[in-house]
């Protein structure tokens, strides 16, 4: 492959993921608007097309048409950078997870994946964590007490769950000897009983539990929670510049769908009779249905007792998973 | 669940108390009381008991422009004024008893006597920004005149509109297609009226 179709292949893959998951991201909302009403028995979105379908762009003409408000004590150029951090990072941290197998169209093989590089994992992972500045630096910038509480709670978020996050992909990454993600779907390509969350639950468990925090979801949701602090850091926001956390938000939830997936759950390996481009989206909606199912089901937790759980049980657990599968392969 | 249920007002035989411990001070005890907590499931307790329920699709929303719910007939929504069924005349005749009972003070009425030295109802409104939908001008009313209907829809450019007498009177074009039901609510004459009535203890 020359220089030149490698450029146009990778602006391709570009647009082609930033297009379609911003659209997820989109229908996203609509899918956890209907799964929250009909878990609490109600219908949700109705009127604006079949069944509501067409809510999503209701919703996005009224966020693009909305008044673009900055407020006056606030520190303008990184108030109105940040959501464009929250969005970028999302779909940043997308670029070196491989979203598909290869496959063939027009006789070229495609590998869907923008960029196939070595250290995957870290990347993803560092490039999510990067994208945590958006809340803090918008909260911290709004000029708005409850902006700063959730600018805060970013912050303890950010340092307990991340922590989490890394020692618990250690396990499998300890199993596979790679930090690439192509390797890690490979390492399980032995069919349903080589998928490494048989090997390593607990380290699959954890890493469910810090993805959570990490996407901001609801038993986590401290950095807008409601009914304590308005909404956080999103207070002073309107407009497109809050639907880009809003999108960051979704894409994030996807791309740590996929990630479980990847790496616990046996990625796109044919499963069955499943061929692994089904397979693998098959497991991406069902982690995403349990980020809706569990937003409807569990409370919130506070701050406090986030950081108890990360630090005081989570970590342990962790360091713990370390050590002996550290012992178990040394055997 | 029935309407009686709904109606039982008397929730205290229903109450189950519910045992709640005394929080460990132990670190030992605290210990425990989250490995109890941790490893009890009631977490998917949680998550089962929202899943059944999407799963059972018992959705109760009532879709509202689309779908109304039933109104009682004794609901006391905006206010009509009936005429006679089969002449066609107002029943109203102006005696003035609404204006009167009225403790918002928003009935106001005009009366004049026409050509047959009836009393006849020129002007007729009601302040709906000031009514608070007591129904005693339906209750006093004594020819059943005015009733209030169960239009509670009550949204327009201005509060004007309800209130005219033109807006309330039944249309004779409607009443001639026997569309003025004969008011079931607030006010009303009993079912029975006929059997209570007794002959006037005065005797001349």
């Amino acid at each position: 492959m020359t220089l030149t179709e490698f450029v146009i292949a990778t602006i391709i893959k570009i647009l082609v993921v930033l297009g379609l998951f911003s659209a997820l991201a989109g229908f996203g909302t609509y899918l956890e608007r209907k799964v929250l009403a009909f878990m609490q028995r109600r219908l949700g979105p109705m009127h604006v097309g079949p069944y509501g379908l067409l809510q999503v762009l209701a919703d996005g003409i009224k966020l693009f048409t909305k008044e673009d408000i900055v407020p006056q004590n606030s520190v303008k150029p990184i108030f109105m950078i940040a959501p464009v951090i929250g969005a970028a990072t999302a779909f940043i941290a997308l670029a070196a997870v491989p979203l598909f197998p290869e496959f063939e169209i027009f006789g070229i093989t495609i590998h869907p994946i923008i960029a196939d590089i070595n250290v995957g994992v870290l990347f993803v992972l560092g490039v999510m964590a990067s994208g945590l500045f958006a809340p803090l630096l918008a909260g911290m910038a709004s000029a708005n007490k409850w902006g700063l509480l959730g600018a805060a709670r970013t912050a303890i978020q950010l340092l307990s769950y991340e922590v989490v996050t890394g020692l618990s992909i250690l396990a499998p990454l300890m199993l596979v000897g790679s930090l690439s993600l192509i390797d890690i779907n490979n390492y399980q390509s032995g069919g349903f009983t080589d998928w490494i969350v048989w090997t390593q639950p607990v380290a699959f468990v954890l890493f469910l539990i810090a993805g959570f925090a990490e996407t901001n979801r609801t038993p986590f949701d401290l950095l807008e929670h409601e009914a304590e602090i308005v909404s956080g850091y999103a207070t002073e926001y309107s407009g497109m510049r809050w639907g880009m956390f809003f999108i960051g938000e979704y894409a994030n939830m996807i791309t740590i769908a996929f990630l479980a997936s990847l790496i616990f759950l046996g990625g796109f390996n044919d499963w069955g009779f499943i061929p692994g481009g089904l397979a693998i989206v098959l497991k991406v909606s069902f982690l995403f249905f349990f980020f809706l199912w569990t937003r409807a089901a569990w409370p919130h937790v506070r701050p406090d007792q986030l950081m108890w759980l990360c630090w005081k049980v989570l970590m342990p657990v962790a360091v713990i998973n370390v050590v002996v599968t550290g012992i178990v392969l040394m055997m | 669940m029935s309407l009686e249920q709904f109606k039982d007002r008397n929730v205290s035989q229903n109450y189950t108390y519910i045992p709640v411990d005394k929080p460990p001070v132990k670190p030992l005890d605290k210990f425990k009381q989250v490995l109890k907590r941790t490893f009890k499931g009631e977490l998917f307790v949680g998550l089962w008991v929202v899943f059944r329920e999407m799963v059972k699709f018992d959705i109760h929303t009532v879709q509202y422009p689309k779908e109304k719910l039933p109104i009682s007939p004794r609901y006391r929504a905006v206010h009509k004024l009936y005429r006679l069924l089969e002449s066609g005349y107002e029943r109203c005749i102006g005696c003035g008893l609404c204006e009167k009972i009225c403790i918002a003070n928003c009935i106001r009425m005009d009366t004049r006597y026409d050509e047959n030295q009836r009393k006849e109802v020129t002007e007729y409104t009601i302040n709906l920004g000031r009514c608070i939908f007591c129904g005693y001008c339906a209750e006093v009313c004594p020819e059943l005149a005015i009733v209030h209907g169960p239009r509670y829809e009550n949204a327009s450019e201005q509060r004007a509109h309800f209130v005219l007498k033109d807006d309330m009177l039944t249309p004779l074009d409607f009443l001639k297609e026997g569309k003025q039901q004969e008011y079931p609510g607030f006010g009303d004459v009993s079912p029975n009226a006929d059997e209570r009535i007794k002959k006037t203890p005065l005797a001349y």
